[in-house]
Formats: structure tokens, sequence, C-alpha cells
């Protein structure tokens, strides 16, 4: 679980969806979506804890699986993870995946 | 191949029977996750950055067509259209869900495959040399013996909940392409002075974040006692192996804190007493299971092929291909070729829905329908006409498949790192991907001969890097990537553990280093026949440290 | 804490005092293996039963010649990925020849009750809420085919002229 930083930068909650294992973010109105601009960003310690302990509850409530907080990076309206891990988590691998040509080239 | 009979079929339809009320019982809250768990992971499901995983265990690398047909419609019906070979001789595929995993299992139960025991503290896929039945240099076939062990250690009522995982790899040729010594188990057939069938046992290798080599603890164990012995080994293991700590959990640990003599006289011991209470393996049974792996019906050929030749002197494209991708195959006239998963800018050991299934087309028209996965990720097409490799060539082309690199510096085992893997450290793939580009020249990859890259994202060592002639770890500081090198691993029959060669380098700078250690071995090579690592083992670390830090002095 | 023994839950009839507690009077008594060492003339006196309570890291080298005079053997699991007991139930059964109660006790979850069972014991003491239900509604949804034969005195039948191979007879 995500300790407290000693410098305490704005977090997220994220999680994986239990069923789809899918990348989830925890949003505003407590839904979990994988759109990390919906964020729920807490930006005080307090704010964090109260998200951590909201996620968590999720978690004991069998909707997501490994909820954690996440230190985020605002820039006006744009919203992405400090750091590589997670930026590769929310965006996905940072490699061309392996894809067979359309059908219709095949 | 081994064929299920009905005894198997139920096997494994109860298993997933078993795996779909597990999973359900979590879907509606009556598992937790920390009691869930150890329950996938029993069967392959993990949880990693993106998606679950699901890793299916290929049993010591054998595939049929009918069966890679199966996992290219997996990877398209239920992944991204593509998986990923492992160096467990498995197959991963990425982007999975959870509530999908029992349909994906109905359907490998269809071609007699499934996923248990591809992870959790259990005895995992037993492996073996992917040349097996086919190499000329073999004593005996493994796979029997592989099977024997894949049957035994399923479901064991014992050995289910060892103290960490447990991973067992056969061999029978005296060439160990099936990396033994680095194994927790590493079986090696032989023959005693009679000519009986037997075993020489190792114990305790393996590589993680306290790489070892495997201690000799059984010069000639005869055939009859192999299950047996496992057994007191295993028994032994479970009951003194350390569970105080994760990372000092495996039988590695048990036997260096032991002493290899000892723990060798605790198995003796307990091998002992299980003689009187099991029943040594019946020559009938052996003979049953040995019978799936005849050999199947080569046509009698001469050694030399015309066809062959020809090629060979028309197209240097082919010359180049028959240089690394072919090996010598026990019988007249025929050869073992490499299906290379290695093309330059990709990720080591991915194939596409479409590649596996050019490739189980091919094995299917001139390979007796069979394929092998090695632990290197690449496939084997192991019973090819010699007559029939320019074709085979061809076809694999079309596939871009037939990349002449077996054994060469791009030929790079790797794990799939931090673009997957939520214990990652660094990214894998990319280094691998840009040390491809930048040694794409096929004359040069050609002219540097045999070397063996091995990049792991992270100190578990799943990309087998402490055994790489040149080995690649990828760390973490300050949320920054750097890379280690090692070298003069090797995990063959002169297996070493390479040697930190020193201070780490950065994404940016890693690949010069490699090739800076290359171009060191190119000035200082006696000749061009002398590889890389013996090269090493002639001059040692020191003119590849000047070579790499001198600038920075 | 639930007693499932041969197929339905039953009363237990054992006590078992902690170490520093006396020995009930009467009573068939389980206490742990330090203390059957230290007290074992004592408690092979009385007129009742006499088990021990093991720990999964306990041996039997120091009990096995006491074992005929057992009528139970408890083996604890601290939580269930530790497989020791199972070693432990297959050298009682096999090697011992030990035939009275084999007890599972502390983390024991329906999925590992057909090993347990196969491991050689007899007798299950669940405490998971689910586990003890599906025990109840016949709800055990496991392998029933093997690949290994049980430890001594369970009973399966062999399918086939296969040496290994086994199915249970009946499951949970």
């Amino acid at each position: 679980m995500a300790k407290r930083p000693k410098i305490f930068r704005p977090v997220a909650a994220t999680a994986n969806d239990l069923s789809t294992g899918a990348v989830v973010f925890r949003g505003r109105d407590g839904t979990w979506s994988p759109d990390i601009a919906a964020a729920e960003i807490a930006a005080t310690p307090e704010a964090a804890d109260t998200l951590l302990a909201a996620a968590q509850a999720d978690q004991d409530a069998d909707r997501v699986i490994e909820p954690a907080l996440i230190e985020i990076v605002q820039a006006g309206a744009f919203v992405r993870p400090a750091a590589l891990r997670e930026m590769i988590r929310t965006t996905g691998p940072t490699i061309a995946l392996p894809a067979d040509p359309p059908p219709a080239r095949r | 191949m081994y064929r299920y009979d009905e005894f198997d079929r139920t096997f494994v339809l109860e298993r997933i029977a078993e795996f779909r009320d597990q999973v359900q019982r979590r879907l509606s809250g009556e598992l937790t996750e920390d009691q869930f768990k150890p329950l996938r992971l029993m069967n392959g499901v993990y949880l990693q950055l993106h998606a679950y995983m699901l890793r299916i265990a290929i049993p010591y690398g054998t595939l049929s067509s009918a069966q890679l047909r199966v996992l290219a419609q997996i990877a398209r019906d239920h992944d991204r259209g593509y998986g990923h070979f492992t160096t467990r001789q498995n197959l991963q595929f990425n982007w999975i869900a959870l509530k999908d995993v029992p349909e994906i299992l109905e359907k490998l139960a269809s071609v007699e495959m499934h996923a248990i025991q591809t992870s959790g503290n259990c005895i995992r896929n037993v492996t073996a040399d992917h040349f097996a039945g086919a190499a000329a240099d073999e004593i005996a076939d493994p796979r029997p013996y592989a099977e024997m062990l894949r049957q035994w250690s399923s479901l064991h009522p014992e050995f289910t909940f060892l103290p960490r995982k447990f991973k067992v790899a056969v061999t029978g040729a005296p060439h160990d392409r099936a990396a033994i010594k680095v194994h927790d188990i590493g079986l090696q057939l032989t023959r005693d002075d009679e000519g009986r069938l037997g075993f020489v046992v190792h114990v305790g290798g393996g590589q993680g974040r306290t790489p070892m080599i495997a201690e000799t603890i059984r010069d000639f164990l005869p055939e009859e006692d192999l299950l047996a012995y496992c057994e007191a080994i295993l028994r032994v293991y479970n009951l003194d192996g350390r569970r105080d700590n994760k990372y000092k959990a495996r039988i590695k640990i048990l036997v260096h804190e032991t002493g290899a003599a000892e723990f060798a006289a605790a198995v003796e011991a307990e091998f002992a007493a299980l003689k009187g209470e099991t029943a040594p393996l019946p020559p009938d049974e052996v003979a049953r299971i040995a019978a799936y792996f005849a050999p199947p019906a080569f046509a009698a050929m001469p050694a030399r092929s015309e066809a062959f030749d020809r090629a060979l002197h028309d197209d240097p494209a082919f010359a180049r291909f028959a240089a690394r991708n072919v090996h010598p195959h026990k019988v007249p006239g025929h050869a073992i070729v490499t299906v290379s998963l290695k093309p330059v800018g990709t990720p080591p050991g991915d194939a596409t829905a479409a590649q596996m299934e050019a490739v189980a087309d091919i094995a299917e028209r001139y390979s007796f329908g069979e394929i092998r996965v090695s632990h290197e990720q690449n496939l084997v097409l192991p019973h090819v006409r010699r007559d029939d490799l320019p074709a085979v060539f061809a076809a694999l082309s079309q596939a871009e498949l037939a990349t002449p690199n077996a054994g060469l510096v791009t030929d790079i085992i790797s794990c799939p790192g931090l673009d997957y893997c939520a214990l990652a450290t660094a990214r894998s793939i990319p280094v691998a991907e840009r040390l491809t580009e930048r040694f794409a020249d096929l004359d040069r990859q050609h002219a540097i001969g045999d070397l063996k890259i091995k990049i792991s994202g992270c100190i578990n060592a799943c990309g087998h890097h402490h055994v790489g002639h040149i080995g690649i770890l990828g760390l973490e500081r300050n949320g920054e990537e750097f890379y280690q090198i090692t070298l003069g691993g090797s995990g063959d029959e002169s297996c070493a553990i390479g040697e930190i060669v020193g201070k780490g380098f950065s994404s940016a700078e890693i690949v010069d280093a490699v090739e800076t250690v290359i171009d060191t071995y190119l000035g200082l090579r006696n000749a061009p026949q002398e590889t890389f690592l013996t090269a090493y083992r002639r001059v040692g670390e020191a003119p590849f440290r000047e070579a790499l830090y001198a600038a920075a002095q | 804490m639930p007693l499932y023994r041969d197929g339905g839950f039953v009363e237990d009839d054992w006590l078992f005092p902690p170490d520093d507690a006396p020995l009930p009077a009467s009573g068939k008594v389980a206490v742990s293996k330090a203390r059957f060492s230290a007290e074992r003339d004592t408690l092979l006196a009385r007129s009742e039963a006499i088990g021990v309570v093991l720990e999964a890291g306990d041996r039997l080298d120091d009990i096995a010649a006491d074992l005929s005079r057992l009528a139970l053997i408890a083996i604890r699991f601290p939580k269930f990925g530790d497989g020791r007991p199972y070693s432990l139930a297959r050298l009682l059964r096999d090697r011992h020849g030990f035939r009275s109660e084999l007890r599972a006790t502390g983390d024991v979850l329906r999925d590992q009750i057909v090993p347990m069972l196969r491991a050689g014991f007899d007798a299950l003491e669940p405490s998971h809420p689910g586990t003890i239900a599906a025990l109840h509604e016949k709800r055990i949804v496991a392998v029933s085919h093997h690949y290994q034969p049980a430890a001594a005195g369970v009973s399966e039948k062999a399918p086939d002229r296969h040496p290994w191979r086994r199915i249970s007879v009946a499951l949970p």
C-alpha cells in the first residue's frame, strides 16, 4: 500500500477492476473508470487518507483489487501519473504491440 | 506426443469445474482477494499492470498444430491477437479478463491443454530439451520422463503448498539445451557401465536474486527410482525449506545452508525409507508412456539433399538461415529448424495469431504436425526433411519468422519487464528492441557469432540475465531506469553465473555499452572461431571493464 | 469449532487444555508435543484416550515410539499456504502406521480438503464460514481423479491398470 510521501503531492486512487483486471481510477462520483481525467484528486494529506479509505472500502466490497494512491502531475486540465510505472499502467506498454495486418491485406 | 485418454480428460475437466467455482466465489465475494490469490495463481492467473495474465502450460515445450491453432484463436477471441512464449516453454496472454478464464480453459481442454501449476508454490511445468526426440547428440528422449513427472506432480496432495515454487528440467543429451543446472531439480539422462538408463541428479540451482548452480547429489539414479527419488527431495524440502523469508525459501538456499553433502544424505535417507513404501516405475508403464513419443514415420532419405545443396548455392539468404537456424537431426536426410521469434525491433518471444497459424500449417505440412517451444523463446520444427528446407524457409519468411539469427546477438531472451509486469523495476523489451536495431546488419551478426544476451527487468531474473554471456539487469533509482551488465554467464553444461562488470548504465547509454563490450571482444578474439564466451573465459573481465569505464575515469 | 469427520459434522468429544492449565480430571485430552514429552507418564497412566497437537514445524522422531498409544493427532495449519502438515500426515500414515484420528486444524479452507484427505487426514476443523456451509450442503467442487496413490488407509479405487491412477470413492 502506498505510504504517504514526506513531501505531499496530489494523489489519485487507482486499482484494477475485479472481474476484468482493467486499470481504473476512483472518480469524483465514487465510481471507478479507466479515465484518469475523471479521477478524484486529493490535494491534502487528510483528503488522501479519506480517498484511500474509500478505495479500500471498495476493495472490501469486491469491486476492485489492489487499490493504491499514486502521485499525479497536473497541468491545467491535464492529469498524468508522476511515476513511469503508473504512466505505463495508465497509457499502456511503451512498445508497439504485435499486430497482424488487417484481414483485407492478409 | 502424449495423448489424453478418458481419465486425463476427466481430470482436466474436473479441474476447470473447480476453478470455475473458485472464480464464482471470488466474484460473488465469498472469497477475499487474499484467499483467492493463491488459488488463481495455482491455475496460472496473475494480475499484471494492465490486466490479468494467463499462463498456459506447454508441457516440456511440445505442441501440436491443432493446439497452436487453438492458442491463436484464444489470442483473437480473448486477448489482443498475440501471445508471449516464455523462458519456461509456456505461453502467456497479457490481456485476459478473469471472468473469461473458465471459458478459455475449456477451449484449451478441447486440445488437451491446461494452465495447471503454471504459478504458485508448487511443482511448475516440467521443461525439457526443445530438440528432444530429434537431436543428433541425444542419449535418450527426455520427454517420457518429463511426462511422468508432469502426471506425478499434478495436484500432488503433499507438494502443492511448498515453501516456494519448484522447477524441474530434464535433458537427454550431453549438450545441455535445457539449462538444467539452474533448476531446482535438473535431471540428465545417462547410461551406466552396463548400459542401463538412469539420471544424473542436480539439485538446488536457480536464478532470482541469489543465483546458484545446482549441486550434483547423485551420479546415477536408476530409471525405476525416478519418482521415489524426486518424492524424497520434495519431502525434505517441504519439511525443512525455509518459510520465514520468501527470498530464502527456494531449495537452493536449503541446499546451500545445509551443505550439499548433508542435504544429499538427508535425501538418500528419505529415499531409502520411501523405497519400502512406494512401488518402483514398472517397465510396462514406462514403455506405455514412451510409446507416445515414438519417432514419427520418417522416410528413408539419403543423408545429403540435392535440393538443399542447390538452395545453399543459389540463395545467400537461405544459406544464412541454414547456417544458424538448421540443426543436425538424428535421422539421415532430416533436420531441426529454429523458427525465430526475434525479428528486428519486436518483443522477443511474441507471436501474433496469424504467425501461430502459419507455424501450425508449416508444421503440419513439413514436420509431422509437431512444434516445440524453446526456453530461448523461439519455436522449433523438430522433424523437417532436408529436401523441404527451402520451402520451409520460404513459408517462414512469408510470416516474418525466418530471421536467420538463432544463437546470435539479436536472439535475445527478455522478460516482459515494466511494460507488462507488476514486479518489474525497469523496462526490458525496449532495450531488446533497440539492441536488435543496432545489430540489425546480418553480416555483422554472423561475424560476431555465438552470443547470448539475456535481459531481466528486475532482480527476479525471469530473463535469465545471470546466465547470459552478456546479461542485462534493469533496475530503478530515483525514478530513473538503469541497467547493470554482467559478463560470462552460461546456462548450458558449462554453467556459470555472470559477473557484474561495474556500475550501471542509463537507458540512453545501455545499447552503446553493449556495443562497446562486443567491439572489445571482436578486437581481442584469437580467431573468428573463438566465441565471446571462450574469449571472455580466456581474458577475464578486465579488458571489458576498461573499455566500458576508461573514458569516465 | 465444528468438527467434520466421516462425511458429516459431529460433536467434538476431545478436550484441548492449554499448556499452562491443569489437566481435566476426566475426559479425552490432547496436549502439545512439549507437554506430552514433559508429562508423558502421567498422561499415559490416564484411563481415557490421549492425543497430541502438533504444530506445522514439529517433527515426529521423539513421539514415534508412543504413536500406537495415541488416539488422536491434530496438526495445526498456521496458514493454508503452509504445506508441512501434509508431509507430517504422510509420514504418520505411511511410515509410522498411525491409524487413529488425524485431524487438520487452523486455517482449513475447502479448496484444500481433497489434498488433506488424500494426505491421510480423516477429520477437519474448519473455521471459514463458507467452507463450513459448503461442507454442510455438500457443495464441494473438487477433482476426484488423481495421478498418485493417496496415503495408506485412504479409500480410493484404481480405475485401470495404470499404477498411479486413483479415483476418490466419495468427495465431501
